[in-house]
């Protein structure tokens, strides 16, 4: 049962996004179908509980599903603040969800004490505010009986309480009732019905589907759709051309001079299924990787088998043929490397989903007006990848609506417009995703950070420093400018933790801000964190790896060439002087004197820095696995790899060398320690 | 051997299902997500018995009881609706359209085999 368990989680996760997006499109638009998708969402979510014995879960389940059946039933009208209000309850889910462990053979209901017991009430308190919220929300509804609309029992008998409802909102809209019925192959009937489904769309509603297998011949399933339109029969069958047509009632009133121009576009999508989909776990998948990389190490001894060949008899069919499979290995296993690769990508909409949601809440909060605008939904991101960033993520949006957008009359004083904007923009650059959080706010106080700073003992008061180094200092432990924290973004600790997150997979965050016109935090992740491409180093007797997204590019330094200025080693690049760390010195590595040494320049822009070490070795490709318990402290490292016969290798944490060679944290331990 | 089709559109609860009611003998069950899988799946092999959702996204489990009701190859196959519906009109309207039985979720693991049992004169 405890896969079962996992399986619970998994699916009721994929539930709530599910759930979450149709909230979302429901605010943006009404759509029946919409309503239905939320309401069998929560239905299901409902009867798996019910199966896992999930007393919590299902209650509020039951509840919530009785007020979407009413909304959906037309039973209570479906206003902004009833979409707030099914919001709020569906957070009480989540957290019910989040507390099942999944490692426990049996699930407890919640515990008793603790936590447990104020969840148990927050249940019962959000179970009864939704039967008053569906008592007060009751509209009468003047129902007409099915029997006025002149259908035929044969049909009635098998429609479910909601398509009743369905035919009798259509008949109370004046649309004509029609009977589309059609024939298909039994094997392969999918495809058409999905696209007579969507032509009928664009003109009304398909209300039911049914299957039929009366005067059909053996090996055709036949379907009678039922079809509400304001359409004329004429028009219906120009859009269904392979459908036979029965008039049930005719409309009231017809709309097909508009219709015929355009069908709105959410109507045209086709049936949405889910039935092509696996969910795997990602530690499958994983799994899967390693062996890949596992058998490109046998390729790759092949390939040496194949040259010593080569040189001692020369060039033979037979070492033709080794050297012809060889390169029929390397393309496959890229191939393949990439589709795994690419099982690993979500779209970013999946993440915006989930900030869209924390918008609108601390929006209220705060009562400041926001209007939220996304770019790039569907550019991709790992999976893994996208949990990792999802927290920094809401942080800097929390911080945005927090301190970036001032209050509207400020706004208007300024100038501005009283609703201010928050822009995320996520797209592809390279072997990188940049994700933006943008506002149109007050932008950071250079001067207020500062002094904050000093204050906090964080810098020395006579420190010079520029634009970007200062908006950099809000990344440090402890600095929070606003006087008060509030409840939104916290006291300071959060934005250091955006820069902690993003470290271990060689991603970073860039501030661009300007006074009272705003701020952009950009981050900048690989697109994969499953397989990069590392440049094997060699310091001493010591090997490290480093990611090749980071550098770019390595240079020869000879050791006269290595000037000293102001205690700090530096070399001329080119006409620039660019700082050098001594790879060795970072990991107290006894230094062998060498003729001459490599540089691999890691960074960009006026940030670059020069990683001194003994010998560049080869390009490979790694898999990084975080380190254990005892050495994830360890500053530098973003984790080990596996290269050649099961030799361990370190990665170098690109980000922590920059800090070494530049941040204020040098500054700061000479400050402390004055 | 028996052979069984289970057409629910939670993942988790059709497995579950099916892992139950193979505990109940030597029965194969197959596993439909939607209505119109299960309509594909009819043709491709007989069945002893069918186990049927009645809110899917496609075809409702009603729709697809009384289409394999009234299809001469199928109507012998026992159906049984599994739903979450537990209102008397919808058991009323199941069993009229021909179900051998209506079991409401969450139901007891005995009490869906004892059903199959039944079903399959196992």
């Amino acid at each position: 049962m405890k896969t079962s368990k996992k399986d619970f989680i998994a699916e009721s996760e994929e539930i709530l996004e599910n759930v979450n997006s149709c909230l979302l499109e429901l605010q943006s638009a009404f759509n029946p179908e919409t309503l239905n998708s939320l309401f069998r969402a929560i239905h299901t979510m409902k009867g798996l509980s019910g199966l896992f014995g999930l007393k919590g879960i299902t209650d509020l389940s039951h509840a919530l599903e009785s007020l979407l059946d009413d909304l959906r039933l037309d039973k209570v009208a479906l206003t902004d603040d009833t979409i707030n209000f099914i919001f709020g309850n569906i957070d009480i889910l989540k957290k019910l969800i989040t507390q099942i462990d999944e490692d426990e053979e049996i699930i407890e209901d919640l515990p008793d004490g603790g936590q447990g017991s104020t969840l148990r009430d927050d249940v019962k308190a959000a179970i009864k505010a939704i039967e008053s919220f569906r008592e007060a929300g009751k509209s009468k509804s003047n129902d007409i009986s099915t029997e006025d609309i002149g259908i035929s029992p044969a049909i009635l008998r098998v429609l479910s309480e909601y398509e009743e409802h369905r035919l009798k909102s259509n008949v109370k809209e004046g649309k004509g009732l029609y009977l589309v019925k059609v024939v298909f192959d039994m094997t392969s009937f999918a495809p058409g019905l999905e696209a007579l489904n969507s032509n009928l769309k664009a003109l009304g509603e398909v209300i039911a589907t049914l299957p039929n297998s009366e005067g059909v011949s053996e090996g055709s399933i036949g379907f009678n759709l039922l079809f509400g339109s304001h359409s004329k029969i004429n028009n219906i069958k120009s859009k269904a051309e392979s459908a036979d047509i029965e008039m049930l009632s005719p409309p009231m009133k017809t709309e097909d001079s508009k219709t015929i121009t355009s069908a709105p576009k959410a109507l045209e999508m086709p049936l949405k299924s889910t039935t092509n989909v696996v969910r795997v776990d990602i530690g499958k998948l994983d799994r899967i990787l390693n062996t890949v990389g596992e058998l490109m190490l046998a390729k790759g001894a092949v390939a040496r088998i194949g040259r010593e060949l080569a040189d001692s008899i020369g060039y033979t069919p037979l070492t033709i043929d080794i050297h012809k499979i060889v390169q029929t290995l390397d393309r496959r296993f890229t191939e393949l490397q990439d589709y795994i690769l690419e099982l690993r990508m979500i779209p970013f909409s999946q993440i915006f989903g989930r900030l869209t949601q924390v918008v609108r809440r601390y929006t209220r909060e705060v009562g400041k007006e926001i209007n939220l605008e996304l770019f790039g939904e569907d550019t991709e991101i790992d999976k893994l990848l996208a949990e990792e960033i999802i927290d920094p993520l809401i942080h800097l949006v929390r911080n945005a609506i927090d301190h970036g957008i001032e209050m509207g009359d400020k706004r208007v004083a300024l100038g501005k417009k009283r609703c201010g904007t928050v822009t995320l923009k996520a797209f592809s650059k390279g072997n990188n995703v940049v994700v933006t959080v943008q506002d149109d706010g007050a932008g950071l106080d250079t001067d207020k950070i500062f002094r904050k700073a000093v204050k906090d003992k964080l810098i020395a008061a006579n420190q010079v420093l520029d634009r970007k180094e200062i908006f950099d200092l809000i990344f440090l432990p402890g600095l929070s400018t606003k006087e008060e924290a509030s409840e939104i973004s916290g006291r300071g600790i959060g934005m250091s933790i955006v820069k902690e997150r993003l470290a271990p997979f060689g991603g970073f965050v860039e501030i661009e801000s300007e006074r009272n016109v705003g701020t952009t935090y950009s981050l900048t992740l690989p697109i994969t964190v499953a397989i990069i491409k590392a440049l094997i180093i060699k310091v001493a007797n010591e090997r490290f790896a480093v990611p090749l997204t980071s550098i770019s590019e390595t240079c020869i330094v000879k050791p006269e060439k290595i000037q000293t200025i102001e205690g700090s080693e530096v070399i001329e690049v080119r006409g620039e002087m660019l700082p050098l760390l001594r790879v060795a010195q970072v990991f107290m590595i006894e230094e062998k004197p060498n003729d001459e040494y490599f540089a691999v320049i890691i960074g960009f822009g006026d940030r670059r820095l020069g990683l001194l070490v003994d010998l560049l070795l080869e390009q490979t490709e790694i898999v990084i696995k975080p380190l254990g318990e005892h050495l994830k402290n360890i500053q530098g490292l973003a984790g080990a790899a596996e290269i050649g016969r099961h030799e361990i290798i370190l990665v170098l944490d690109v980000e922590a060398m920059m800090e070494e060679a530049f941040s204020k944290k040098k500054i700061i331990r000479t400050v402390s320690g004055l | 051997m028996k052979t069984a089709l289970i057409v629910e559109d939670s993942n988790t609860t059709r497995s579950l299902i099916k892992s139950v009611i193979e505990e109940v003998g030597d029965i194969n069950a197959f596993e439909a997500a939607t209505g119109f899988e299960a309509l594909k799946a009819l043709p491709r092999q007989p069945f002893d018995l069918i186990i049927v959702d009645i809110n899917m996204p496609d075809i409702n489990g009603f729709e697809l009881l009384n289409f394999v009701k009234n299809n001469d190859q199928y109507k012998s196959i026992p159906v049984v609706i599994v739903s979450t519906e537990s209102s008397e009109d919808d058991k009323k309207k199941g069993m009229a359209l021909g179900a051998a039985a209506y079991l409401t979720k969450p139901f007891k693991l005995e009490e869906l085999q004892g059903i199959v049992r039944k079903a399959l004169s196992l």
